[in-house]
């Protein structure tokens, strides 16, 4: 099945033709995936780094973690509802683009990673290894926000 | 000598144009430049929250900036040395540029922000370090610095859109 027809579709929506035929939509659009992208990272870090023994050390993690969460899911929530127009405005170059696809397929993992494996693990509800637990968060959401800038480049 | 000559000399120079020819090089570099946002500007927003008293309230605030700090610090440091490697890779472009401009300012004002924190209120911390709001003075300090380094994002961002450069020879 080709998915093209249906990228061009996404592209000729309400929301993507507003976007591509604004000059400064999209630029606005982005600063503000970038301003979530710092707090996503903050939110994702200060507890990664927490399980590696760096940051707040004098905090327990499951308080740590239940205090970074609303910030994370603020910050998700916003990098999601900025990217969607900003993909609607260029769907069919996003179709030609590898790291378009490696993104979003990375943002699945990371996501569906962090809001159930790791969220039990760093609450202590499942008994994960945290260093691990943590270098893999760093890992997929590194990989989200590297794929995300190249889709610039190729 | 005058800058503009130096930042022509700089633009000529083979390592510059090598850098912004590079397929690989430069690609890396900016995404560099992007990824250890996450790193800086993620520790200090937190600080940013704890001062602002929206965050994080049980922990001290001492115990937040000096644990936090040092993690923002070497996030900073890469991002210093990644931006100047962009600068480097189109010092006349960036010159030029009205955004590339403010953002120079802006930094400077976010290092004014934190040395007055720093060296009046963040003195007495002892008194307040475990208030859930901190005093006035902290939150504005938190206030402005999530305020500036926005907008130094937000010109970092837009000095890639050329909508107010001189065109060569205009």
């Amino acid at each position: 099945m080709d998915f093209l027809p249906l990228f061009q579709r996404l592209e000729a929506t309400t929301i993507g033709t507003v976007v591509r035929e604004s000059l400064w939509m999209f630029p606005v659009i982005e600063c503000v995936h970038l301003l979530a992208l710092a707090l996503l990272g903050g939110a994702v870090l200060l507890v990664d780094l927490r399980l590696l023994g760096f940051g707040l050390v004098n905090q327990p993690v499951d308080l740590l973690a239940r205090k970074a969460d609303p910030w994370l899911l603020v910050a998700w929530i916003a990098i999601i509802f900025t990217g969607i127009p900003m993909f609607l405005s260029e769907a069919t170059k996003c179709y030609y683009s590898p790291p378009f696809f490696c993104k979003i397929g990375l943002l699945a993992i990371a996501s569906i990673y962090t809001f159930t494996y790791r969220r039990r693990v760093t609450r202590k509800l499942a008994h994960g290894r945290a260093p691990l637990t943590a270098c893999t968060s760093m890992a997929l959401w590194l990989g989200v926000g590297f794929a995300g800038r190249w889709i610039a480049f190729y | 000598m005058q800058l503009s000559v130096l930042i022509q000399w700089l633009d000529a120079t083979p390592g510059s144009v090598a850098l912004r020819e590079s397929i690989l090089v430069y690609p890396l570099v900016e995404t560099a430049h992007v990824l250890t946002l996450c790193l800086f500007l993620g520790m200090i927003v937190l600080l940013d929250l704890r001062l602002l008293g929206f965050g994080f309230q049980s922990v001290p605030v001492s115990e937040v900036a000096g644990r936090l700090l040092p993690i923002g610090l070497t996030g900073f440091v890469l991002m210093a040395i990644s931006g100047a490697l962009l600068f480097y890779s189109g010092p006349v472009r960036a010159y030029g540029n009205i955004f590339f401009r403010i953002k120079m300012a802006l930094i400077i004002l976010t290092g004014i922000n934190a040395l007055v924190f720093h060296y009046t209120i963040y003195k007495r911390v002892a008194s307040w370090d475990r208030d859930p709001i901190p005093p006035l003075r902290a939150r504005l300090a938190g206030l402005f610095s999530l305020l500036l380094w926005s907008a130094v994002v937000i010109c970092g961002r837009m000095q890639a859109y050329n909508w107010f450069e001189k065109t060569p020879g205009a």
